[in-house]
């Protein structure tokens, strides 16, 4: 049966990785990451879970190992933030390339210089192009259930899948949750099939050899079509989740009061709680907004985002992000999203909460208005950085 | 000894159609290698002239699986697959890194400290043509000193850098050189670590040449020369056994040994060295073999 207890975030990733049963789990210490590691070691030494643990000396040599072992059919884990996710950058295009299913836990976190430990999701965004599925977390519940979910996304698609949750906001932060028992999660993740193109003996293969123009493109063509497939994938693999969990998300969207909306926010993670407690105040208000969390980033849900913004008066993208150049990650492909559907709807971004900025309840409460009296004024696009030092605040646009 | 021939298997991994250049002292170490070795044996192969060699997709010039992986990243990913097929119950597979010189001393130095320090149940195999050759001959951490290469073209400054030596600070079970003018002795060496469990690791003189500028008929006669001046000395390691092995073990007196001129001047890529040069070259070698002679002393002392 299942059981309620508290975790942090950290704590319920490992949990969900030890349920999942993976044979070989690789990984470098990085600060937020750390209890993740320490608590799947402490399973491994003390037998809970049968698994080899390989201590490695980088991140790039983390991604390199469980690549290797899935190479060879093994069920595999990592887990990392920010300066370590750079490091392994290259091995995780490779791990893409070589349609390993490999899962990472991205415990998020701002990329230095100047240092922080703290979270915002650029991090996680450096994969969006790589063919890597990207899906994040609002709570600790939710990084159990993504994280267990994501063995069989990455399974069933011979893609890896990387779960992002929030630097310490979820990752340290202790939560009541429910756990899956074992029986449970054995039966929505069966042993691992070896086949397809594992490396084997019977037929000696050449994984990821030198390619011409001739046949390079379909390699990518087959990533990009197995991503769009994955929309399907994913959503199914939730329904059957749920029915297990007894807990539903809404697919590739967590849509918080958006049905009657005048007003839709855009987020992901740890800071929509915060965005949907200041829907729900405006609510009271008769303001009508709405919160639409995006749970899964690639592939994109264009098509739900899209059907979301249809009949709304404005739609607002928050990106605790930037593409330096341009706007948030998140707002430029909502953007595309809308054009591609043939939404004609206005468009306020907004940025912020940047290296572990405190992100509360009021700043939605401002974003919410802010979009109103520029929806009523019939404003057509706007870009804003949030919680920005007075000094700082230009006209830049 | 000439009868140790016939106990090689007939057996080919290495298929034909390979894209090797006629010559290659890699390719014929790695014959040698998979022969004794045999079917099941993964190949872990980073960026180097053997991601080229191993040909196109969809074919594949080795009879046995090859995991191309990113240059820095051969021996983590080999560690992986170690601990994997231990713990999905796939029985007797050897893994084995094979990774170039540049792929080894300099961008890959790292993971590969890393696995030997954990001791993974693999066999990594440098195989050393003195410069990064499949980009096109630029200088790398192994490259000897004086030596041509499009990075240094007036002659490389720097002294080579030792790596079997820097393997032995590691406490692995097994560390030997190679090269591919000895054929008995590569088999016998990888027959032996192929029995051994943990970190096994091997550093092969790998003539190229277009990378070093002499005819493609002389690879086998330069690789032995090498040997025979002291410029490449055949040595294993066994549980902190040191010994020397084919004719590097009557080489420790110097006069013994060839001058080095007569290994330079084979190759193009020593062309332009001067008298001091070969004298500092000599010396190096030289002085390489007091160390040789100390660490048998030392291991001498150690036995008793």
């Amino acid at each position: 049966m299942s059981k309620k207890t508290i975790l942090s975030g950290n704590h319920a990733a490992a949990y969900a990785v030890k349920l999942s049963r993976p044979d070989v789990i690789s990984a470098y210490p990085i600060t937020p990451q750390t209890p993740v590691i320490e608590k799947l070691s402490e399973f491994v030494e003390n037998g809970e879970l049968n698994a080899r643990f390989i201590r490695v000396e980088s991140e790039h040599s983390a991604m390199s190992a469980v690549l290797g072992a899935a190479s060879v059919g093994a069920r595999v884990y990592t887990a990392t933030s920010s300066q370590g996710l750079l490091y392994m950058y290259e091995v995780c295009w490779w791990a893409a390339g070589a349609r390993l299913p490999i899962v990472m836990g991205i415990i998020t976190r701002a990329i230095a210089p100047p240092w922080s430990i703290w979270t915002d999701h650029n991090d996680i965004l450096t994969l969006r192009d790589s063919g890597w599925i990207i899906m994040f977390a609002q709570d600790v519940q939710e990084v159990f259930d993504l994280t267990v979910q994501a063995f069989k996304i990455a399974e069933e698609t011979s893609l890896p899948v990387a779960v992002g949750w929030d630097a310490f906001v979820v990752s340290h932060t202790v939560e009541p949750l429910e756990i899956l028992s074992q029986e449970h999660v054995d039966r929505f993740l069966p042993k691992k099939k070896i086949g397809g193109h594992m490396l084997n003996f019977d037929d000696p293969f050449s994984l990821g050899n030198l390619t011409y123009p001739d046949d390079y493109m379909e390699f990518r063509y087959d990533i990009w079509k197995t991503q769009r497939e994955a929309l399907d994938i994913i959503s199914n693999i939730y329904e059957e989740y749920s029915e297990i969990s007894g807990r539903a998300y809404g697919g590739l969207l967590e849509d918080n009061m958006c049905d009657d909306a005048d007003i839709i926010l855009f987020m992901m993670g740890a800071a929509s709680g915060d965005a949907i407690e200041a829907a729900r105040l405006l609510r009271e208000k008769g303001l009508k907004v709405g919160v639409c969390r995006l749970r899964v980033i690639r592939p994109f849900p264009a098509e739900e985002i899209a059907k979301k913004s249809e009949r709304v008066k404005m739609i607002g993208v928050f990106d605790r992000d930037v593409s330096m150049g341009y706007s948030g990650v998140l707002a430029t492909d909502i953007k595309s999203a809308l054009k591609e559907y043939g939404v004609d709807v206005p468009v306020a971004e907004y940025i912020g909460g940047l290296g572990g900025r405190d992100l509360r309840v009021k700043d939605f409460l401002e974003i919410f208005e802010d979009m109103d009296k520029m929806a009523r004024k019939g404003v057509k696009f706007s870009r804003k950085w949030i919680g920005l030092k007075e000094k700082y605040i230009g006209g830049v646009p | 000894m000439s009868g140790i021939f016939k106990t090689f298997p007939y057996q080919e991994y290495i298929l034909k159609g390979n894209a090797a250049c006629p010559g290659c002292g890699a390719t014929l170490i790695l014959r040698y290698v998979l022969k004794a070795l045999g079917h099941r044996t993964i190949l872990v192969i980073p960026a180097c002239c053997t991601s080229v060699i191993a040909g196109p997709h969809p074919k594949t010039a080795f009879d046995v699986p090859v995991l191309h992986i990113a240059f820095a990243a051969s021996a983590a990913a080999a560690s992986g697959i170690a601990e994997a097929v231990e713990q999905i119950g796939m029985r007797d597979v050897n893994v084995v890194v094979w990774a170039g010189d540049g792929g080894t001393v300099d961008i890959g130095l790292q993971a590969l400290s890393g696995a030997a320090e954990r001791n993974h149940n693999m066999i990594y195999i440098c195989y050393d043509n003195e410069a990064y050759m499949n980009t096109g001959i630029q200088r790398s951490g192994a490259t000897p000193y004086g030596a041509w290469t499009t990075t240094t073209p007036t002659g490389n400054k720097n002294v080579k850098k030792d790596l079997p030596m820097i393997m032995r600070a590691h406490n692995i079970p097994y560390i030997a050189t190679l090269n591919p003018a000895f054929p008995n002795d590569i088999y016998s060496k990888v027959k032996k670590a192929k029995e051994i469990r943990g970190f096994k690791y091997f550093h092969a003189l790998s003539p190229c040449p277009p990378g070093w500028r002499y005819d493609s008929s002389l690879t086998v006669e330069i690789a032995r020369i090498a040997v025979l001046t002291g410029m490449w000395i055949l040595y294993e390691q066994e549980y902190g056994d040191f010994r020397l092995t084919g004719p590097s073990r009557n080489l420790l007196e110097k006069r013994k040994r060839k001058p080095v001129v007569e290994y330079l001047k084979l190759q193009g890529r020593f062309r332009h060295l001067n008298d001091e040069d070969i004298d500092r070259i000599q010396r190096l070698v030289d002085d390489k073999w007091e160390e040789i002679k100390e660490l048998l002393e030392s291991n001498k002392i150690n036995k008793k």
